[in-house]
C-alpha cells in the first residue's frame, strides 16, 4: 500500500497542473492547489476508477486535502 | 450535423419527444428512446430509426425516480459507449385552477417535468464531464416565461426548468458542456388536442404568425442546439412559439 500517495499524487498532479512538491498530505485541495469544486468532483471521480472504490457522496464532501484522499483509499481499499 | 453522437431523449415514445428522436436519428445520432408505460409506442419510434439505418433502443424509466433514471443511464452508457446528448423533453399536465388543485396534482406535475429534468442531468454529468463536452437541451414552455391560468403546477415547473437550465448552464461551462432551455409555444399534439376549438381560436388571436407550431419547429431548433454549431450558446431559454411572447 506504500505507493498509494504515489499513484494519488499522480492523478492530483495531472489533474491539477500543480508541482508535485505541493502535494503533501496536508495540502487543501482548494486553499493550497488551486482547485474549484468542480475540480474535486473530478478528482473524487478519478480516484474511483483508478482504485476501483465507489465514492459515496457523503464521504466524497468529507475529503479536503491530499492527507484525507489517502486515508480513505487506505481504510477502504482491500 | 450529428454524426456518430449518441442522444438520451426522455419522453420520446410520442409528441415533440417523438419528433426529437427521429429528427436527431435523421441526422446521424444514435438514440435512446425513454418511456414512462407506453412500451409499444416507443418500440415504433425505435423501428423507425433503425429502419433510417441508425441504432436505437427503448429505455424504461420513471424519470422522477432516481433509481430508475440512474439505471437507464447506466444501460445507454453501455450500450452506447458514449453520452453526448441528453434532451429532458418528458412531461405531464394535471391541470386545475388553483382554488381547485389536487396536492397530489401539484406534486405530480413537478416531480415529472421539474425534479426529473434535475435527476436526469445528475445521472449525464459524470459521463460528460470525463467526455469534457456534452449537450443538455431542457424542454420548457412558453407558460413557463407567461404563466397561465388553470396551469399553476405545470407553469411552475416549467419556469423551474428555465433556472435550472441557468444554473447548469454555469456550473459545467467549464468542461464544455453547454446547457439550453426550449420554451415552445402552441404544438400540435396529443397534449393540445383536448383543448376545445374555441380555446384554440382564442390562444391563435394571440399568436403574430397566426397558426400552431408542428412538431418539426421544436425538433429542428433541438437538433441545432445538439450540434458543434451551437457551442457558444448556453444558458439561454429560446422560444419557438410563432411570437407569442417576446
Amino acid at each position: 500500500m506504500a505507493d498509494v500517495l504515489e499513484r494519488v499524487s499522480k492523478i492530483i498532479v495531472d489533474r491539477l497542473g500543480v508541482d508535485a512538491a505541493e502535494v503533501k498530505p496536508e495540502a487543501s485541495f482548494k486553499e493550497d492547489l488551486g482547485a474549484d469544486s468542480l475540480d474535486v468532483v473530478e478528482l473524487v471521480m478519478e480516484l474511483e476508477d483508478e482504485f476501483d472504490l465507489e465514492i459515496s457522496d457523503e464521504d466524497a464532501e468529507k475529503i479536503t486535502t491530499v492527507g484525507d484522499v489517502v486515508n480513505y483509499i487506505n481504510s477502504n481499499n482491500n | 450535423m450529428l454524426n456518430g453522437k449518441t442522444a438520451l431523449v426522455t419522453g420520446a415514445s410520442r409528441g415533440i419527444g417523438r419528433a426529437i428522436a427521429l429528427e436527431l436519428a435523421k441526422n446521424g445520432a444514435k438514440v435512446a428512446v425513454n418511456y414512462a408505460g407506453s412500451e409499444a409506442k416507443a418500440k415504433e419510434v425505435v423501428d423507425e430509426i433503425r429502419s433510417m439505418g441508425r441504432d436505437a433502443i427503448a429505455v424504461q424509466a420513471n424519470v422522477a425516480d432516481s433509481e430508475s433514471v440512474a439505471g437507464m443511464v447506466k444501460a445507454v452508457i453501455e450500450e452506447f459507449g458514449s453520452l453526448d446528448i441528453l434532451v429532458n423533453n418528458a412531461g405531464i399536465t394535471k391541470d386545475n385552477l388553483i382554488m381547485r388543485m389536487k396536492e397530489d396534482e401539484w406534486d405530480a406535475v413537478i416531480d415529472t417535468n421539474l425534479k426529473g429534468v434535475f435527476l436526469c442531468t445528475k445521472a449525464v454529468t459524470r459521463q460528460m464531464m470525463k467526455q469534457r463536452k456534452g449537450r443538455i437541451i431542457n424542454i420548457s414552455s412558453i407558460v413557463g416565461v407567461s404563466g397561465n391560468p388553470g396551469q399553476a403546477n405545470y407553469v411552475a415547473a416549467k419556469a423551474g426548468v428555465i433556472g435550472l437550465t441557468k444554473s447548469t448552464a454555469k456550473e459545467l461551462a467549464s468542461r464544455s458542456i453547454t446547457v439550453n432551455a426550449v420554451a415552445p409555444g402552441f404544438i400540435d399534439t396529443d397534449m393540445t388536442d383536448v383543448l376545445e376549438e374555441n380555446v384554440k381560436g382564442e390562444m391563435l388571436k394571440a399568436i403574430p404568425l397566426a397558426r400552431f407550431g408542428s412538431t418539426d419547429d421544436i425538433s429542428s431548433l433541438v437538433t441545432f442546439l445538439a450540434s458543434d454549431s451551437s457551442s457558444y450558446i448556453t444558458g439561454q431559454t429560446i422560444h419557438v412559439d410563432g411570437g407569442m411572447v417576446m
